[in-house]
């Protein structure tokens, strides 16, 4: 079988047979401790400073940030985006319970289809699951009530996130995400783990950079300011 | 792929004077480093990264039975297959057979140099299915019928003019007299004709850019989309991976994920990093309902315990071919297969064969630029030297590089000799080049300078000065 003739090839190369007991266990708690790595300084600062540097990271990756004191101020605010950038004012949004206690019938104009995105949508908007300061990335793991097509399929993306899931690094990410969604899946990941760092692009023409490539061409981020410690 | 290395020089003559690739090169080549050096300049912690990425690669090296296989498990576990091919024959058995079980007509592709490596679209087409790159540099290159020119910029050595002809000449249904205002209408143009085919696959392949043991996910790092596009919409998703790609655990793929885009395009990060695990489950809306993993050897497993393990820690970040002059002389497609600039150099002889690709580790200046921008610090220069040690030893190299080799060797034994030796070789040179700092030709070095330009000396051998930096206190 191949798979013997690999791992043999391999074990030949490295002069030695299959691992000792007492290595196979240390390599076996490493995994279990998943140790970090030095981490960037950049992140590590005040609350009210990271949540700017995520803004500011976004930003200067070509996404757009519109912060919003509660949860009821979103629906006024997709309103308004919409108007603003000329998009039509149907969306497929993410079937989860945080974007469904919005106060959309405020909004008749807004037509919301919930689930997976289509092809022929042009406005998604999306629960996001946590911000990373470091780079301005969002994680967006797949769930019944967060589907991946909506991060891909539509011309533009809303993403919705609250202040208060913007972390530092990536390693902060992976903790939240690990704790609440690999931990009782028996510590298997989500499907899919997205992490989305400004609209899509490509420099293949010339190297000169174009926006909207294959995927959305405007990624917009509307942030709730739901954590007091980032009010500075 | 056919490998066309045994033809180098000719390639590299050819290359020389194609008045098209060099204006593409001359417009792209300084876009890279510059792009580089001002996200490594805005990471104080990036050189010390540098060195954990080398470490997390030769941890998982050292080990990299035990993770391979925690990686399988952990993929079956989620649901998903792996599939073990020792080599390029092997793996394509397994692509089509996976396809042809999908019943599959048609085929996405995301990018991938294993795919490259393999010879996919080829094989597929010959059984009656239709690949479709998707990768904007992938997608037009699958229209003019070429292979990529540099590992993450596939279409490097094409002008507008270029894109604009074949779009023209392949989307036939749409008007022949529509103008091309900007690059943006290519894009888009390009952008809906993939979005049918993205719709209409039936199973979607994509590369790895890391496996991730702890987990059993696959990574892939894009900036279109495209990618997540082939690897979401079919109902099959296949990920092409060779054994070197796994790292433990998510917190050591972040590590080199760090060092990835900002090595590459200078990105800080770059737009979609996307981790797979398994097909869809029970309450997923989206995603494939089949995961594959496609495991390949090909000659990597027998590169570990030798002088050129350290090529396996590869990121595949492409630092290396920006940075190089030679590469920025004669582009990616003199080197004759898939892999190009130095670490094309040092991997293309282990993974096909000296005897096919003897020419590559001589096309080097041994300026050094390529190991020092290496996000896992591999030793380029020191492992061309190698094969052409071994190269010579073969005795494939012509009888003058032979005696030539021999002299240098037996400075190189000798310290005080080969200073004094060299010395003496600064000095001069470094007179007679003082006006334009380049050598175009050198006296006795007609064969090595025909391609090339010699930097001239500074007048100073390199142990001199760090002589006098050390005296002055500066080192
Ligand atoms: S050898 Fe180093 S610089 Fe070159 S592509 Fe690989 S990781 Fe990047």
């Amino acid at each position: 079988m191949s798979k013997d003739a690999i791992l043999g090839a391999i074990r030949r190369g490295l002069r030695r047979g299959p691992l000792p007991y007492d290595q196979d266990l240390a390599l076996r708690v490493r995994l279990e401790r998943h140790p970090r790595h030095p981490i960037p300084a950049r992140s590590k600062v005040a609350r009210p400073a990271q949540i700017a540097l995520f803004q500011r990271n976004v930003e200067k990756e070509f996404g757009t940030v519109l912060r919003v004191a509660d949860a009821a101020a979103v629906p006024a605010a997709v309103a308004r985006y919409l108007a603003a950038q000329n998009l039509p004012s149907a969306l497929a949004i993410a079937p989860h319970p945080e974007l469904q206690a919005m106060p959309w019938g405020e909004h008749p104009l807004i037509a919301l289809r919930e689930g997976r995105a289509q092809a022929s949508d042009a406005v998604s908007l999306q629960h996001g699951y946590a911000g990373i300061a470091e780079t301005g990335t969002l994680m967006l793991p797949s769930a019944a009530e967060r589907p991946t097509t909506l991060n891909i399929l539509s011309e533009t993306e809303i993403v919705v996130l609250r202040a208060s899931r913007i972390v530092g690094a990536y390693e902060e990410a992976w903790d939240l995400l690990r704790a609440e969604l690999a931990a009782p899946a028996g510590g298997m990941l989500p499907r899919n783990v997205m992490l989305v760092t400004g609209p899509s692009r490509s420099a293949d023409i010339e190297s000169v950079l174009e926006l909207g490539a294959h995927g959305p061409r405007r990624l917009h981020i509307i942030l709730i300011e739901d954590d007091p410690a980032a009010l500075g | 792929m056919l490998a066309t290395s045994p033809n180098f020089p000719q390639n590299a003559r050819r290359a020389m004077a194609d008045a098209s690739l060099q204006k593409a090169m001359a417009r792209t080549r300084p876009m890279f480093p510059a792009r580089r050096a001002a996200a490594v300049a805005a990471l104080p912690e990036f050189e010390a990264l540098r060195e954990t990425g080398k470490q997390i690669k030769d941890h998982t090296l050292a080990n990299l039975d035990f993770y391979l296989e925690t990686f399988a498990a952990n993929v079956e576990r989620a649901g998903g297959q792996v599939h073990w091919c020792s080599d390029a024959d092997e793996a394509r058995a397994a692509v089509l057979k996976i396809c042809q079980d999908a019943g599959a007509r048609t085929v996405t592709k995301g990018k991938s140099m294993i795919s490259e490596e393999l010879g996919i679209n080829k094989h597929l087409e010959a059984h009656g299915i239709a690949p479709v790159e998707t990768d904007l540099g992938e997608y037009i290159l699958q229209l003019r019928d070429e292979p990529p020119s540099h590992i993450i910029a596939p279409a490097f050595h094409l002008n507008r003019e270029d894109w604009e002809a074949s779009f023209r000449k392949a989307h036939t249904d749409l008007p022949a007299d529509r103008v091309f205002h900007e690059r943006r209408d290519i894009l888009t143009e390009a952008r809906t004709r993939l979005r049918e085919k993205f719709l209409a696959a039936d199973v979607g392949i994509t590369g790895a850019n890391f496996l991730i043991a702890e987990t059993g996910s696959s990574v892939i790092v894009t900036n279109e989309g495209n990618g997540d596009l082939t690897q979401t919409l079919p109902r099959v998703h296949i990920a092409l991976a060779s054994i070197e790609k796994v790292v433990p655990t998510l917190e050591d793929c972040t590590s080199l994920l760090r060092l990835l885009a900002r090595s590459a395009t200078g990105q800080d990060f770059s737009v979609y990093t996307t981790f797979s695990t398994g097909p869809r489950r029970a309450a997923d809306l989206d995603g494939p309902a089949e995961y594959h993993v496609v495991m390949l050897d090909n000659g990597r497993s027998a590169m570990i315990g030798t002088a050129f393990q350290d090529m396996l820690r590869c990121i595949r970040c492409a630092a290396c071919l920006n940075h190089c002059p030679v590469y920025g002389t004669v582009g990616g497609h003199s080197y004759g297969w898939v892999y190009s600039g130095p670490m094309g150099s040092v991997l293309t002889p282990g993974l096909i064969g000296v005897d096919q690709a003897g020419h590559l580790p001589n096309a080097s200046t041994f300026c050094g630029k390529c190991e020092s921008v290496c996000p896992v610090k591999i030793p380029l220069p020191k492992m061309m030297r190698h094969w052409r040690e071994r190269e010579f030893e073969r005795h494939l190299s012509p009888a003058t590089t032979r005696a030539g080799l021999r002299l240098w060797g037996w400075f190189a034994q000798r310290p005080q000799a080969y200073r004094l030796l060299t010395r003496l070789m600064a000095r001069t040179l470094g007179k007679l080049g003082r006006k334009k700092g380049r050598f175009s030709s050198l006296p006795f070095a007609a064969s090595w300078t025909e391609g090339r330009d010699l930097p001239a000396p500074e007048g100073d051998t390199f142990f001199t000065r760090y002589a006098r930096e050390q005296r002055a206190g500066r080192v």
